[in-house]
C-alpha cells in the first residue's frame, strides 16, 4: 500500500520525502484547498521547486483543489488546475463537480482522484465519478467500517484511498455547515473549519473557557489541560447531561488494521495533517514506513510510537469500527 | 413585487422522526389546507426510519395529488449500506414520481430520469449546476449555506432551470455516520430504539454557558435558529429565483405555508410578515446570515443601506 503524507510547507514536504513518502499531497496558499490556514500552503514557485525535488526522489505530488468554487469566481480554481497540471502534479485531488467537468474536459491526461470533500460513501457515487470524470481513485469517507469498504472495493472501478492517521472528522466530509453557522466560514467555501481568527480564550473564575465566534465550545476547570475549540469536538449540554455530543477531542489511529484495509483493496494510506510541522511529518512518516515495511507481529512498538504523537495522545479507530456509531 | 413568471412552493420532507399518524395526519392537512404547489415526502435522514411511514405513504401520495399538488419521493442523504442503493435504485425503476436526490449516488441512478436535487448536494456555482441539469435535474434546492451573492450568479446563468431556495425551517448543517441523538440517551446507533422519536422537532444541544446552539435528529445535526428568507424574498424573486422551500417544524406549517404565499403575493409586507413568522413559529429565533454571507445563526435586519448595496 502506498503511504499519502501531508506537507503544509516546503520544509515538511522535503521531510515527508525524505522519510519515505509515496506521494505528498499539499495545496496552493488560498481558498482552493480545504487548509487554507494562515502561514500554510505553497506559492507557484514553492510548488515548482518542491514537486521537482519530489521527482527527484522518485516521489509523486498531488495537489488538493478540493473546496468548491464560489459562483463568479470559478477563475481561481480554474486556474489552479491550470497551474498545478503546469507544474507536474501527479494527481489533483477534487471535490466540486463543476471543477471535475472542467478537468477532465481540459486536462484529459490528468490524473483526477476524488476529495473526501466530495463524500462519495457508496459505489453507485463513485461509479458516477469515475464514469462521469474518469476519477482514478476516491478518497474514502471517514463514515465507512472496514467491512463496507471492502463491499465498496469489489463493486468499483477505481482505486481506494483512506485516511489512517491524524485529525478526525466526525460529521461526513463536505457536507457539514456546523463551522459557518458559527463563525461565517465553511470548509467548503473557504477552506477552513473553526478557524482560528474566531477563537477566543477567557477565565471564567477558576475554569478556562474557550469560544467559536459568540458560542461557548467548552469549558476547562482549572487542572484539565485545554484544547481547541473544534466546533464538533466540544462540550455541550444535551437533555440533563454535558459532555462530548459528537466526539471526543480524540485523533484516528487504524494503523492497527493495516491487513484488513490491504485485504479491503485499500489502494493508498493517507495521513492527515497538512497543519503540522516539520518534525512531526517527518517522525510520523517514518514510523509509518517502517510499520508498513514489517511483518505485522513486529509492528507493535512502531504503532505504540505513532500512538504517542497523536493529538492529545488519546486515538480512535473511528468509523471504521462499527460500534462507533 | 414584479415577476415574469410565477412564483412556486414547495414543501420539503419531514426531517424529524414523527409518529406515524401524525406524519399521515399533517400531510393530509397539507393537501387539503396549505397554498403549496408541491410536496417532497419520504425519509431522508435514516434508513432505519423508514418503516414507520409506509403504511400511510400511499394514502398520502393519493390526498395530496387529489388536491392538485405534484408530489416528489425523498431520497436518503447519506448512503452508506447496500439495501440504501438498492432501495434508491428500486424507487428509480418502478416510482411514477419525481425523485429528489440528497446523495451522489442518487444522481448517479437518476441520470436521464427527470429529478430534482435537495438543497443537501453541494452545488455552489453555475458549472455545477450545468452539470447537474444536464444529467435530468429539473430544479435545484440550492445549499443553504449560500450567501445570495452565489444564488444571483447560478440563477442568472440558467434562466430555465427552476431554481429553489430553503427559505424556511432549521438548517441541516450536519450528517454523520454517528448517531449522537441516540449517544445521548445512552444508546448506539445499532440498537437506538428509536429514541429521536422522541425529540418531533430535535433534541436541542446547548452551550455550556446554556446558549442555545444546535438540535440533534438521529444522525443529523440542525441549526437551534430557523433560517428564514422571509423579509428576502423580494430580491430573491428579482433574482430569478422562481420557488421557496419550506421545511417542516413541529408547528402549523399551514399557516407559515400562507403566510409565505401572502408576502410573495403582497397581501402581507415583509416586515409584518417576519413578526407574524417569529409568533408562528417561537420555538427558536430566525435567522438569515447565509443568505448574507455571514454567520448562519445571525439575524440581519434590512435597513435602507442594505437594500443600496443590491441595487435592483
Amino acid at each position: 500500500m502506498e503511504l499519502i503524507c501531508p506537507a503544509g510547507t516546503p520544509a515538511a514536504f522535503h521531510e515527508a520525502v525524505d522519510a519515505g513518502a509515496d506521494a505528498v499531497y499539499c495545496g496552493f496558499r488560498d481558498e482552493t484547498n480545504a487548509r487554507n490556514f494562515p502561514g500554510l500552503n505553497f506559492s507557484r514557485e514553492e510548488l515548482r521547486e518542491s514537486i521537482a525535488y519530489a521527482k527527484r526522489k522518485g516521489t509523486q505530488t498531488f495537489v488538493a483543489l478540493n473546496t468548491f468554487m464560489r459562483a463568479g469566481s470559478e477563475e481561481i480554481w480554474y486556474k489552479g488546475a491550470a497551474d498545478a497540471v503546469a507544474l507536474g502534479a501527479d494527481a489533483l485531488i477534487l471535490a466540486d463537480f463543476g471543477l471535475m467537468a472542467h478537468v477532465a474536459e481540459k486536462y484529459p491526461q490528468q490524473r483526477l482522484h476524488v476529495s473526501v470533500q466530495a463524500s462519495a460513501s457508496n459505489p453507485d457515487a463513485i461509479n458516477f465519478l469515475v464514469d462521469a470524470f474518469n476519477a482514478q481513485r476516491v478518497v474514502l469517507p471517514r463514515t465507512l467500517t472496514i467491512a463496507d469498504i471492502a463491499r465498496i472495493g469489489k463493486n468499483i472501478r477505481c482505486e481506494m484511498e483512506v485516511f489512517v492517521f491524524g485529525g478526525l472528522c466526525v460529521m461526513a466530509e463536505g457536507r457539514c455547515s456546523l463551522s459557518s453557522y458559527a463563525t461565517g466560514k465553511s470548509p467548503n467555501m473557504n477552506g477552513v473549519c473553526s478557524p482560528a481568527s474566531h477563537v477566543r480564550y477567557r477565565k471564567d473564575g477558576g475554569e478556562l473557557v474557550s469560544e467559536l465566534g459568540e458560542f461557548t465550545i467548552n469549558r476547562f476547570p482549572a487542572g484539565e489541560a485545554a484544547g481547541y475549540p473544534t466546533l464538533c469536538k466540544g462540550r455541550f449540554d444535551i437533555a440533563d447531561s454535558n459532555g462530548y455530543a459528537f466526539e471526543d477531542p480524540v485523533s484516528l489511529d487504524v494503523m492497527g488494521e493495516l491487513e484488513a484495509l490491504k485485504a479491503a483493496g485499500v489502494k493508498a494510506l493517507k495521513i492527515e495533517g497538512r497543519q503540522r510541522g516539520k518534525a512531526y511529518v517527518a517522525e510520523v512518516v517514518s514510523t509509518m514506513k517502517a510499520a508498513l515495511n514489517s511483518p505485522p507481529e513486529r509492528r507493535a512498538p512502531l504503532l505504540a510510537r505513532l500512538r504517542s504523537m497523536s493529538e492529545g495522545q488519546k486515538t480512535t479507530s473511528g468509523a471504521y469500527e462499527k460500534r462507533w456509531r | 413585487m414584479t415577476q415574469t413568471k410565477k412564483t412556486s412552493l414547495t414543501l420539503g420532507p419531514v426531517y424529524y422522526l414523527w409518529d406515524a399518524e401524525k406524519w399521515r395526519d399533517f400531510h393530509f392537512r397539507i393537501a387539503d389546507e396549505a397554498p403549496v404547489d408541491r410536496v417532497v415526502i419520504g425519509e431522508t435522514v435514516c434508513s432505519k426510519r423508514q418503516h414507520f411511514i409506509e403504511p400511510h405513504l400511499a394514502d398520502v401520495v393519493e390526498r395530496l395529488e387529489s388536491a392538485g399538488k405534484t408530489v416528489i419521493l425523498s431520497t436518503l442523504a447519506l448512503v452508506t449500506l447496500n439495501r440504501e442503493s438498492k432501495q434508491i435504485r428500486e424507487m428509480a425503476e418502478v416510482s411514477e414520481h419525481l425523485l429528489e436526490a440528497n446523495d451522489l449516488s442518487a444522481l448517479a441512478i437518476l441520470k436521464d430520469k427527470p429529478h430534482t436535487i435537495g438543497p443537501l448536494v453541494n452545488v455552489y456555482n453555475a458549472p455545477t449546476a450545468r452539470l447537474l441539469a444536464g444529467r435530468g435535474a429539473k430544479r435545484i434546492c440550492l445549499p443553504p449555506e449560500l450567501p445570495f451573492s452565489s444564488v444571483k450568479e447560478i440563477v442568472a446563468e440558467f434562466p430555465d432551470i427552476d431554481f429553489e431556495v430553503f427559505a424556511f425551517g432549521r438548517m441541516p448543517l450536519a450528517i454523520s455516520a454517528r448517531c449522537a441523538h441516540a449517544r445521548s440517551k445512552g444508546k448506539i446507533k445499532d440498537n437506538c430504539q428509536f429514541v429521536c422519536r422522541e425529540d418531533p422537532d430535535g433534541l436541542p444541544v446547548r452551550t455550556l454557558d446554556r446558549q442555545s446552539f444546535l438540535a440533534l435528529n438521529g444522525v443529523q445535526t440542525v441549526s437551534h435558529a430557523c433560517q428564514s428568507l422571509l423579509g428576502e424574498l423580494d430580491h430573491l424573486v428579482e433574482a430569478g429565483v422562481r420557488s421557496f422551500r419550506l421545511s417542516p417544524q413541529d408547528c402549523d406549517m399551514v399557516a407559515v405555508a400562507k403566510l409565505h404565499r401572502a408576502v410573495l403575493d403582497e397581501v402581507v409586507d415583509a416586515d409584518e410578515g417576519v413578526a407574524k413568522l417569529r409568533q408562528l413559529y417561537a420555538a427558536a429565533p430566525l435567522a438569515n446570515g447565509f443568505h448574507h454571507a455571514k454567520e448562519g445563526a445571525v439575524w440581519v435586519a434590512r435597513t435602507r443601506s442594505l437594500q443600496a448595496a443590491w441595487p435592483a
